[in-house]
């Protein structure tokens, strides 16, 4: 029996089917053709799957949709405003923060909940935000350089968003 | 389908001369182009729409890898399909090159774009790299063994600098002017003295030229390189930060089912019996039964897993042997056993017996290397889709061609029906070289007549996949009163026989790798056996060194000749500060090592807590070489991620078995190096611009784990000889 529902996702109303206790993960991937979060694990270990829910990250494989309505929901396919890439992309960019680029969004995505909320976190308190997000590949330190050029960055959080209003 | 559960259990040796059963160095296989693919040049370029194509071909001198003497097979020179990368030049001055190599983060897509600009004198920017198509791409043996940088970038230099000297003489003959007063710049050819230039897309214009590269074109010495060997930034990071890359798991066709397998509790289990009425039932899902394969495809992702959960089977396990796993792996293989050592220098040199008698110290121990995953963050997966009999696969893999010709086997028709396209794939690590998800879709596919997606799931993922090999690796050795190496045995029980060769200076040496039987599926890795048997090594010249009471750095000096080795080692401890005395608790290591051409060595420090025996790594140099640098910054790149996955198997990371099965197939239960795991990383780029570039991927991983066991033992006086040493800390 299908279970309809309004979730709201980067700024748009979507009806998606969320029966059998469905995780976003699979909506944004398979309903919605927003492919830029990515499986990893399944379990909430790994952080590919990272999207923000009104500004908190969350791990979208183990997130219940059913629980999200009202829920303003963003995705790394909605953090860049127009061509302007949020100050954390730009940040991975300018370190090579990824290598095959997989963990990018998730960590992207755990990142950007970190500098909009802190723009002077620590490099402990950087640890302990992204310690819940894996690159095999290894690119740590570079994504900890990233973050801390992205919360310095002056058209960082705050600016960004009033850019947006 | 054959599907053929005891290859699933065994993939295939590649080479029937080898006699390890694993997927052995790879990189060393001697396996000739297996299908007929040459395309009409003619009709290539009419494809194209005109313009100039420049071949690339084997040739005699590239057949021979200079340094290790690695030949390819001489039918591989005799085939007819001797085309290895195309460069086309189209009439609007794009150029684009084509290559069967895979991209799964090493970067070769900005490295081998940087080599073309730099011969051809066009902008990074506008060079598109074609990679991975069977359809489209020549073909080739595979991504692995740190081939590109020293085997297809400098074919590509060549194929850049012929287009160049025939752009050049077209110019010239457009201009009506000498080529000498030419010079090729920025997409175009100029003659100064006239201050006219002419755009290459130009003289590309209304041609359908063809050319092979030519071996006398003259390419530019590293030192006067400016693109290569510059930091270029990755050239498609701005789809990686949006999302907007397209991995094959992404991948989206017209119709598309979504497929699961349904997996026994074994890996090799047969199926006894089975009931997938209830699943069948279920709207729009198709059940394949064929053979040990059980498969459902269904119209959503929720519809698959149901009715996979519906479908009742009974398997039969294969019979365990019950044995301890390194007990197991110490009883060579019944069938001969003892093969498998046959990489760089003979097994033995001198006599042991003759060289122990010399001694004055004399040690053996024994060291143990667990199974570990490589868990690239993207598991296997494919979007398959059969279309009048042809059939297309996207997948993720480092050898797209093999992948093909394994389609081809499996449906029984010819390789090209099949045509297998690799998006630039969530990593690899040696891990990706087989292609089972791309069989499982396109059984379901061809059975439900629609494309099927099918994605593996982590616990598939650390379960179906194949695993570094365990090993168990015996050294014995002996040191004179000066502290000279004099006798050097060491057998290797199955992990295998990558860098087995002892490095130092010993006149009497034994070394043998050994094959095992072997409980769990087993191939390639990131370096492959280099890793355990750098690990045995460098912790037995470590222990050697206190043996004689000499420091650990300058005993590996006076052992070694090797200049490359003595620069790698000396820069690290160099950067290091070695000889500085380590704070209370805490412990200084040094290792070095060398595999497939190139050169590493790493000091770490540790802090071990003797309350709690928590054991951080707290910094970790490492120096490089890997002979001219193409690009500094994602060498650095690599080299740090290299340290950063052999953190993980120094420390804690193994695959756990309960009886013959894996016992913690998820992320919550196979620990992965994450963010607080990082020790403050330094690495030290040696660049040789005299010599030729070795690959970087692999090498870098190779003597973390060893320095990090040398830092423990000065640290708190405990040897650690498994790997990994602390998986629950360490007991001082």
């Amino acid at each position: 029996m299908a279970e309809m529902l309004e979730l709201r996702v980067n700024g748009a109303a979507h009806q998606v089917d969320v029966a059998g206790r469905r995780k976003l993960l699979g909506i944004l991937r398979d309903d919605l053709g927003l492919t830029g979060s990515k499986y990893g694990c399944g379990e909430g270990q790994c952080g590919a799957c990272t999207v923000l829910v009104d500004g908190v990250a969350a791990k979208s494989c183990v997130a219940v949709a059913s629980a999200l309505a009202g829920r303003e929901i963003t995705t790394i396919e909605g953090l860049a405003t127009g061509d302007k890439l949020h100050p954390v992309q730009q940040a991975f960019i300018d370190h090579d923060a990824m290598q095959c680029g997989y963990c990018t969004p998730g960590m992207v995505m755990a990142g950007a909940a970190l500098v909009e909320n802190n723009r002077e976190p620590s490099d402990e308190q950087i640890v302990e935000a992204m310690q819940g997000n894996i690159c095999r590949c290894g690119t740590y330190q570079r994504i900890v350089a990233a973050l801390r050029q992205a919360a310095a960055a002056p058209t960082g959080a705050g600016d960004r968003q009033e850019a947006a209003s | 389908m054959k599907y053929d559960t005891s290859r699933a259990r065994n993939p295939r040796s590649y080479d029937e001369t080898d006699r390890f059963d694993i997927e052995p160095e790879r990189y060393e296989l001697f396996e000739g182009p297996r299908y007929q693919f040459e395309p009409d040049r003619r009709d290539f370029l009419k494809v194209l729409g005109g313009g100039i194509l420049i071949t690339l071909v084997w040739r005699a001198a590239e057949a021979q890898d200079g340094e290790s003497g690695r030949r390819v097979r001489r039918s591989v020179l005799s085939a007819p399909q001797d085309l290895e990368a195309w460069l086309h030049i189209a009439d609007d001055g794009r150029v684009t090159i084509y290559t069967g190599k895979t991209e799964v983060g090493q970067n070769i897509r900005t490295s081998l774009s940087q080599v073309v600009a730099e011969e051809l004198h066009v902008p990074v920017e506008s060079i598109a790299m074609v990679m991975a198509d069977t359809n489209l791409t020549p073909y080739d043996r595979g991504t692995f063994g740190s081939r590109t940088s020293p085997s297809m970038a400098p074919q590509l230099r060549k194929a850049a600098a012929t287009a160049r000297e025939l752009l050049v003489d077209l110019a010239a003959e457009r201009l009506g002017v000498d080529r000498e007063s030419l010079v090729a710049a920025e997409g175009a050819v100029r003659h100064e003295a006239s201050n006219r230039s002419v755009a290459f897309g130009a003289l590309a214009k209304d041609r359908k030229l063809t050319q092979r590269v030519t071996s006398d074109a003259e390419t530019a010495a590293p030192e006067d390189w400016k693109v290569a060997g510059t930091p270029v930034a990755k050239v498609d990071a701005r789809s990686f930060v949006t999302g907007s890359h397209q991995y094959a798991s992404d991948v989206v066709r017209p119709g598309m089912l979504f497929g699961k397998v349904l997996r026994p509790k074994l890996v090799g289990a047969t199926l006894e019996s089975i009931d997938a009425s209830k699943a069948e039932a279920m709207p729009g899902v198709t059940v394949v039964r064929d053979g040990d394969f059980v498969g459902v495809a269904a119209p959503s992702e929720p519809v698959a897993r149901q009715a996979l959960a519906a479908i009742e089977a009974e398997w039969k396990n294969p019979e365990s042997s019950g044995e301890e796993l390194y007990a197991r792996l110490k009883r060579p293989q019944e069938d001969g056993g003892g093969g498998g050592f046959r990489r760089r220098s003979g097994g033995t040199r001198g006599s042991i017996e003759r060289g122990m008698a010399e001694a004055k110290h004399r040690l053996q121990s024994t060291y143990a290397i667990a199974y570990v995953a490589h868990a690239p963050l993207e598991p296997r997966a494919a979007v398959a889709e059969w279309n009048d009999g042809k059939l297309t696969v996207w997948t993720g893999t480092q050898r797209p061609f093999g992948v093909q010709g394994d389609l081809a086997e499996a449906f029984g028709m010819s390789g090209e029906r099949v045509r297998v396209i690799v998006p630039d794939t969530g990593s690899g690590y040696g891990g990706k070289h087989t292609g089972e998800a791309a069989l499982e879709a396109a059984r379901l596919a061809k059975e439900a007549g629609k494309p099927v997606k099918l994605v593996w799931t982590r616990e598939e993922e650390f379960t179906w996949a194949y695993f570094r090999p365990a090993g168990v690796i015996e050294v014995d050795a002996g040191v004179d009163a000066d502290g000279k190496l004099v006798a050097w045995e060491f057998h290797n029980y199955n992990s295998g026989g990558s860098a087995i060769a002892p490095l130092y200076e010993v006149a009497n040496q034994k070394v043998q790798s050994h094959r095992s039987d072997a409980p769990l599926r087993q191939g390639s890795y990131r370096a492959l056996a280099a890793t355990a048997n750098h690990f045995a090594r460098e912790s037995h010249i470590d222990q050697l060194a206190h043996a004689v009471g000499q420091d650990p750095h300058a005993f590996r000096l006076s052992n070694l000749k090797d200049e490359r080795l003595r620069a790698v080692l000396e820069a690290a401890a160099k950067r290091f500060g070695w000889g500085s005395v380590a704070a209370e608790g805490h412990g200084f290591g040094i290792a070095v090592g060398s595999e497939k051409g190139s050169y590493v060595a790493n000091c770490a420090e540790v802090a071990v807590d003797r309350t709690t025996g928590e054991v951080r790594v707290v910094r970790a140099v490492t120096a490089f070489e890997c002979g001219t640098i193409l690009n500094p910054l994602h060498l650095e790149n690599q080299v740090e991620g290299a340290v950063v996955m052999g953190l993980g198997g120094a420390l804690f990371e193994a695959i756990e078995l309960e009886g013959d099965a894996v016992a913690n197939p998820r992320f919550s239960r196979y620990r992965v190096p994450r963010f607080g795991d990082m020790p403050k990383l330094e690495t030290v780029l040696v660049n040789r611009p005299d010599l030729p570039s070795a690959g970087a991927g692999e090498t870098p991983i190779v003597t973390i784990a060893p320095a990090i066991g040398n830092a423990i033992f000065a640290a708190c006086g405990v040897r650690l000889t498994s790997m990994p040493m602390v998986p629950k800390g360490v007991k001082v």
